[in-house]
């Protein structure tokens, strides 16, 4: 096994949608440190149309940055055997998310229930949903088969009926997609996939109707019974099929499968396999994200009552095939609305110009924001992908064990909300940010602002980064090599920003009181605000500090930060208004500790549950440059210079 | 030195342009390898089966789904008549008589014992395959289609609208600077590839549909003006199949932008040829831009093999600046720093000293440049 191996030298990619990242880990000593990392834009574009030029590109700037070579340049290929300290490489490895968003048809009997089960299924497993069939969808059966020859979709999901039901319905529906028989976008030779999770008594009617057509693949039952929601399989059938379908749409997937030492893992499922391992290792409740050019995974590890009353991690992954920060940033304004995206905007643009920026953004996805007001603008976007991608992975980190989902009929009737979500952010403990523009963020504070405002986190929970965006490569690593992944993570990988403390309330209006604050800091008042100056971040500390004690009101409305390292613990005792809850009910005072990071330690008490931004343009504009101070986030003198 | 830099849009005299031009599903490929053939001309065939009419045949003569097999005068695969019996129900001992009769010329697709729906297909839709641009078959891809070599000037967008068309090349506006403005669309510009300059907008847009133009190249245009043309925001960019009645090929980018000196000139160069002008852009793997191709009559033995390869970026090279401030902007590399320098956006990044056509010198981000392709 190749942990047994004592390798010198390991090189990791990960091939993004966007840029190829490279990273050299190299045996120091006893343990396995990051050396240094190199990255390249992606080559699926013409005129390479070939990844493998992105990873060798990838590659070659670690080669200028270490002195070391680990190309043959005449062959343009890997060298794959370590000849000496400064050539060649014991072990490669790679992950990939190039391609793209997978587009998805689906079909079931009653379009408030199995169709809209199916929906779920399929926008879990991260799918664009192009058009919901459904047997009482008001339209008539040839309009239907138009439909999905029309729009040529890359996979159909069809569901329907309970186990053990009339079979009739199906059997219409399987006959409307067998006649309309869609072809592929993409590629002659390849059947599209057809994914049945209906009725186990009509699979061998829908076997007969499709008639060799199209790839059938059948799962279980999404809803067995009426009351039972059940989308694991389909979802996971969707994923697998998404997976290789993507992969292989990607120019050079061949050479660089030859080159790789284990397989090639898509870029969630490697970020995925770390998320697990840290909260094994540290037990604690995750969310993470991971927000690339096309895609934003999300992925949370929260605890669950098992029936013997034991509690139990559950971990749950989606996938926002159409929510990304490049090729899919126009869908990002699109979704969500430019309104929602401009209330996290401190400055007045107009609209036509704003669509003209997102839309170049789009057409050259490898740009990057030089000015301070494209940057504001593109992490304004960031927070809405991310909090959409958040919404979506809500509705589907749910349920029971082996069962995602118990609805019964009168929440149909009810139209009440079905199922819980297993996401609760009074319990969340950490969350995990990665992907560019939050790895690359200037500053670290910009990362943790805006994983606040897209997550919206209650009680005390701790933020990170991925410090230079590697969880993919050190996912796929820990397959292959978990001693080298956990180490480099540990040392190299992981960023502490530090704690966010939000009470869940709100108050009528702003300036009113929501919690007093007292922390016990680890530096008293010369050592802490050495420095500080009026125009500093920390000056109005200074006021409220005496000795290693800072007392504070927070106001509603308010966002109050105090530094405190990585390597601080300091002691915090709050207590809330009858209006707040920090988690222990409302009113209730807590005392608790924690350790620092990069930003330190943030009080949010701009209200949660619902959380509301001033209607009023011109309160909100004010409050956003206020808190942006607070969380020292931009340089916004460099605004003002510019107007 | 790594080659990290954003590949550029070709924007050449003369290259050789090859075509793929493959049958959505397999057909008879009517061409030969060496064959010479014309942009208009059919180069494979086939038969897209028919659009579906389910009729529901147990419901229509009130009889049991399984019953619907035996009253059937016609089985699957069979052709029928519009207005022909292809059901015939008796009961009471022949007494009474119920027929179903075809809506349509087409054959039986299905008859289902479990719905009680009988499938009609109707007949099959011809689908052709065109060269799209004059040139020479080089490969036959059997039942499939063939590819196209073609000699010519070859200039890429950096995003389009609209498939496949053809036209004479006529420049419509004085500079790469003007604007397409709607007075400067003629009558006689029917059936015409226009070329513009900076942005055309809703008004000229409106009257190029009007005239039938065929295809308009711009620098740019506002995305909201693309949303009012299509009725939709565009989520991804994934575009080719628009019906707007004419191509749009954008050179630069969306807003108004300056065309580049070099794509204006190279336009005007071949004003009054015939061309070939495709707006399917596709920003994802397998990324397609939009372009226009003016055929010579040449030969590939005859071009100059190294205006085709792509080489990194170097000192002196011109590009274009992508993303603002200075967007659209054209220049060459004065220095390639290679040290991390801070942006007013705070980031740090790799740059380029890029000395702008004014004379002006500017630090970009490396991934902020695209090469110009020549």
């Amino acid at each position: 096994m190749a942990e047994e191996k004592d390798l010198k030298t390991i090189v990791a990619t990960d091939c993004g949608s966007t840029t190829t990242k490279a990273i050299l880990v190299e045996k120091q000593g006893d343990e396995y440190r990051l050396i240094k990392r190199g990255e390249a834009p992606t080559t699926v574009e013409a005129p390479y149309e070939d990844v493998t030029k992105g990873v060798l590109n990838a590659i070659d700037e670690l080669e200028d940055l270490t002195g070391k070579k680990f190309i043959n340049d005449e062959e343009g290929t890997l060298l794959k055997e370590r000849k000496s300290e400064k050539e060649g490489m014991d072990l490669y490895v790679s992950t990939s998310s190039a391609g793209g968003g997978l587009q998805m048809m689906v079909a079931g009997v009653v379009k408030s229930m199995t169709a809209e089960s199916a929906q779920k299924a399929a926008l879990g497993a991260g799918a664009i949903v192009m058009d919901v069939i459904a047997t009482n969808d008001g339209r008539m059966p040839y309009e239907r088969i138009e439909i999905i020859r029309n729009l040529r979709p890359d996979m159909i999901l069809l569901a329907g009926g309970i186990d053990g039901g009339t079979t009739k319905h199906i059997a219409e529906l399987a006959e409307i997609i067998s006649a309309a028989n869609p072809r592929p976008r993409l590629g002659i030779g390849y059947k599209l996939p057809l994914i049945f999770a209906g009725n186990k008594d009509a699979r061998d009617i829908v076997k007969d109707t499709n008639d060799g057509k199209m790839a059938l693949e059948i799962v279980d039952n999404i809803r067995p019974t009426l009351e039972e929601e059940n989308l694991g399989p389909a979802s996971d059938k969707i994923h697998e099929l998404f997976m290789e379908h993507v992969m292989q749409q990607a120019p050079g997937y061949p050479k660089l499968m030859e080159w790789a030492d284990a397989p090639i893992m898509p870029t969630p499922g490697a970020v995925g396999a770390m998320m697990q391992t840290v909260s094994n290792e540290k037990d604690i409740t995750i969310v993470g994200v991971d927000i690339g050019g096309a895609t934003t995974d999300v992925f949370s590890v929260f605890e669950l009552e098992n029936e013997e009353g034991e509690y139990e991690k559950k971990f749950h992954r989606t996938v926002s095939a159409n929510l990304g920060m490049s090729y899919s940033i126009s869908n990002v304004f699109a979704e969500s609305g430019m309104e929602n995206v401009m209330r996290w905007v401190p400055i007045n643009m107009e609209e036509k110009e704003l669509r003209n920026i997102v839309k170049n953004k789009m057409i050259r996805p490898t740009t990057l924001p030089k000015t301070l007001k494209s940057l504001i603008f593109e992490q304004g976007i960031a927070r809405e992908a991310l909090r959409l991608a958040f919404e979506h992975h809500k509705t589907l980190a749910v349920g029971l064990k082996g069962v995602q989902q118990q609805r019964t009929i009168s929440d149909v009737f009810d139209q009440k909300e079905s199922g819980q979500s297993l996401v609760d952010l009074m319990k969340l403990d950490m969350i995990i940010g990665s992907g560019g523009v939050l790895s690359h963020a200037p500053r670290r504070n910009q990362s943790a602002y805006m994983m606040i405002d897209a997550f919206l986190p209650e009680g005390i929970t701790t933020l990170t980064v991925d410090s230079i965006f590697m969880m993919p490569q050190l996912g796929v690593l820990s397959q292959v090599h978990k001693k080298a992944a956990t180490e480099v993570f540990e040392r190299d990988c992981l960023i502490y920003l530090g704690t966010c403390i939000a009470p869940r309330g709100n108050e009528k209006s702003y300036g009113r009181k929501a919690m007093e604050i007292e922390i016990e800091h680890p530096r008293d008042k010369e050592e802490l605000l050495d420095k500080a100056t009026e125009n500093s971040p920390y000056f109005h500390i200074s006021e409220n500090m005496t000795g290693k004690i800072i007392k504070h009101t927070v106001n509603y409305g308010e966002i109050f930060r105090v530094p405190l390292k990585r390597e601080e613990t300091a002691t915090i005792r709050v207590k809330p208004t009858k209006k707040f809850d920090l988690g222990d009910g409302y009113g209730k005072k807590m005392e608790f500790k924690v350790k620092g990071g990069t930003t330190g330690l943030i009080f949010d008490a701009r209200g949660r549950a619902p959380f509301n931004l001033p209607e009023d343009k011109e309160t909100r504009l004010k409050k956003l440059i206020e808190w942006a101070k607070a969380m020292n986030a931009y340089p916004l003198d460099r605004l003002n210079e510019n107007k | 030195m790594a080659q990290a830099f954003t590949p550029g849009l070709k924007v050449t005299k003369e290259t050789i342009v090859k075509k793929r031009r493959i049958l959505p599903l397999k057909g008879d490929v009517l061409v030969e390898k060496g064959d010479r053939v014309k942009y208009d001309q059919v180069i494979a065939k086939t038969e897209l089966p028919g659009n579906i009419k389910p009729l529901n045949v147990a419901n229509k003569l009130g009889i049991a789904p399984e019953e619907v097999k035996h009253v059937m005068n016609k089985g699957e695969g069979d052709k029928i008549k519009k207005g022909e019996e292809i059901a015939l129900y008796k009961s009471f001992f022949g007494l009474f008589k119920n027929v179903v009769k075809s809506p349509i010329d087409g054959t039986i697709d299905n008859i289902s014992d479990v719905t009680g729906q009988v499938l009609l297909r109707e007949p099959p839709i011809p689908i052709e395959v065109k060269a799209y641009v004059d040139g020479k078959i080089i490969e036959v891809v059997e039942e499939e289609g063939a590819v196209i070599e073609s000699v010519g000037t070859f200039i890429q967008g950096i995003f389009g609208l609209s498939g496949e068309r053809n036209g004479e090349i006529i420049i419509v506006t004085d500079s790469p600077e003007d604007e397409l403005t709607a007075d400067l669309i003629k009558q006689e510009h029917k059936g015409k590839i226009l070329i513009g300059g900076s942005i055309v907008k809703m008004k000229a847009i409106k009257k190029a549909q009007k005239v039938g133009v065929n295809g308009i190249v711009v620098g740019g245009i506002d995305d909201q003006d693309v949303k009012d043309l299509l009725g939709k925001d565009i989520g991804v960019a994934i575009t080719g199949h628009e019906e707007i009645g004419f191509t749009l090929m954008v050179t630069e980018g969306f807003g108004q932008m300056r065309m580049a000196q070099q794509t204006f000139d190279l336009f005007k160069e071949n004003e009054g040829q015939w061309a070939s002008i495709n707006g399917a852009t596709q920003i994802r793997a397998g990324v397609m831009r939009p372009e226009v191709i003016i055929p010579k009559d040449k030969d590939s033995s005859e071009v100059d093999k190294k205006s085709i390869s792509s080489q990194g970026l170097e000192i002196g090279d011109p590009i274009r600046i992508i993303r603002e401030p200075n967007f659209g902007s054209i220049g060459s590399i004065e220095k390639m720093i290679p040290e991390l320098t801070e942006l007013e956006s705070g980031s740090k990044t790799r740059v380029f000293e890029v000395k702008l056509e004014n004379g002006e010198k500017t630090i970009v981000p490396r991934a902020n440049v695209e090469k110009i392709e020549t």
